[in-house]
């Protein structure tokens, strides 16, 4: 059993659903152009990853197993409908700029996965934690990528300049493709590089190994 | 755990507690939902509306891209209040009373035959469909009382959907003062670029009609030499995305010819 600290904390960085399990990795791409939407992302998928846990681990003695996983997935596009809805009543200029990835939560891995993988064992209070430990760890990974992606691409964090860009008069050429989604993979990337070298145990047995070419000695 | 202890008092996997647990979460979920979507309804509503009235602005130039405050401090609603909101019938391009311009929804009643007209294929260049009878524009004054501004619902298809904007025009009802779209599904970083201020800044100030009084706007990829002719209908087409641009071009040519302002402006001109 873990303890109720390590469940909160594993998931930032022994065990990051994003860097160690790859899951979730669709909506890091999509909304890491700048800080404000990426906060915004990681509240709505915080309130939703928590709050989901929950709900499935208070409902899960009664769920009958054959239905369990439509049961999770409408608690959890409810849930998100109700942050959608939300956001649109007090943040609509984020929302418009969040488009459809406040819907897509529901297809977050993460969610779901924690839902089936430790909500549907563990009780309300130990789920709570795990879902927020989760969704921490994505907002790490998602707060450091716009970090980066920010301020190279627009010379802006959050709004505020940063590198003055030539074309205000400063100095600094706005690297273009910080601002397409091709560049998050590449900084995800190296952010895994970097933790599996920080923590070694983390990196992955490999699967098979590639057999050299040979002849068949036996057969002749 | 303590519930591990507990005897099983009822068939967990039963037909009767699967369609017990399905209506229960069903019903629960639903109710928590549309008390959600009807309770923040009336604040999502002010919300468009402001977003509608701000683009509104933004096209007109009167208030900047960042900003939801001009440079004397006032915010969308009080800026707003200085166009005058006038209903025109697009046929006659005479100003009419037939709807209320509070709650006159354009884009539905284009939707309706009642309220709408068919266009034929060679008609519609902006390939809409229907066009609505009835359209409001958004009139500025100055102090004066002589016509600065006129501000135009405009729509028209792109690559993957329609695009909605306002087109904002000068006094002289020829001279472009901005176009700006609210809403549009083009491609991010091509088409999507519609949205980039860099873009939009070339708008003011391109000629809308030629001698003849017929729309000319092109977007092109080559502008031709300044001062000839053609250089002042002409705005730079954006790069990789041919269809946005063509659906931008054929909008505005579009919402400037007959069948769209045309009249109201021709009227507009000879009664300024």
């Amino acid at each position: 059993m873990q303890t109720p600290k390590e469940v909160l904390i594993d998931p930032i960085f022994n065990n990051n659903p994003i860097a160690l399990q790859v899951l979730g990795v669709c909506s890091a791409l999509a909304v890491t152009v700048n800080m404000s939407t990426t906060l915004v992302m990681c509240a709505a998928v915080t309130f939703v990853t928590t709050m989901s846990n929950v709900l499935v681990s208070t409902v899960r003695n009664r769920v009958p197993s054959s239905i369990r996983i439509i049961v999770q997935m409408t608690l959890i596009a409810s849930l998100v409908i109700v942050v959608d809805q939300i956001l649109q009543a007090v943040a609509y200029d984020i929302s418009k700029s969040l488009s459809v990835f406040v819907g897509l939560i529901i297809t977050n891995c993460i969610v779901m996965g924690r839902a089936e993988a430790f909500a549907m064992q563990n009780g309300p209070w130990l789920s709570a934690l795990d879902g927020f430990g989760n969704a921490l760890g994505y907002s790490v990974i998602l707060i450091a990528v716009a970090l980066v992606r920010e301020p190279l691409g627009s010379g802006t964090l959050l709004g505020y300049e940063i590198l003055p860009r030539v074309a205000d008069g400063g100095f600094y050429y706005t690297n273009g493709l910080m601002l397409l989604a091709p560049s998050a993979f590449f900084i995800i990337g190296l952010f895994i590089w970097g933790i599996r070298s920080w923590k070694p145990e983390q990196v992955e047995e490999p699967t098979y190994e590639i057999a050299p070419n040979m002849q068949y000695k036996e057969a002749m | 755990m303590a519930e591990v202890n507990n005897p099983r008092k009822f068939d967990k996997e039963g037909l009767g507690n699967v369609l017990l647990v399905a209506v229960s979460v069903c019903l629960v979920c639903s109710i928590v939902v549309s008390s959600a979507a009807v309770m923040l309804k009336p604040q999502q509503q002010i919300n468009q509306e402001l977003d509608r009235k701000q683009n509104i602005l933004r096209a007109a130039g009167m208030l900047s891209a960042d900003s939801i405050i001009d440079s004397e401090g006032r915010g969308v609603d009080e800026i707003f209040k200085r166009f005058d909101v006038r209903a025109v019938n697009l046929e006659t391009g005479e100003y009419t009373d037939s709807v209320d311009v509070e709650s006159y929804d354009q884009t539905k009643a284009s939707r309706v035959s009642a309220t709408s007209r068919d266009l034929t294929t060679s008609e519609d260049i902006a390939t809409l469909g229907r066009r609505e009878h009835v359209a409001l524009v958004y009139m500025l004054t100055t102090e004066k009382g002589a016509l600065d501004k006129v501000v135009l619902p405009v729509r028209g298809y792109g690559l993957w959907g329609t695009l909605f904007g306002y087109l904002a025009i000068e006094g002289d009802l020829q001279t472009v003062a901005g176009l700006a779209f609210y809403t549009h599904k083009e491609t991010p970083g091509l088409g999507g670029e519609v949205d980039n201020p860099n873009w939009k800044a070339l708008w003011p100030g391109v000629s809308l009609f030629d001698e003849s009084g017929l729309p000319a706007v092109r977007l092109v990829k080559t502008r031709s030499p300044g001062g000839s002719a053609a250089a002042a209908h002409e705005v730079d087409a954006l790069s990789g995305a041919t269809m946005t641009s063509r659906g931008v071009e054929n909008l505005v040519r579009f919402w400037t010819s007959e069948l769209g302002y045309g009249p109201f402006l021709s009227k507009l001109q000879a009664g300024a």
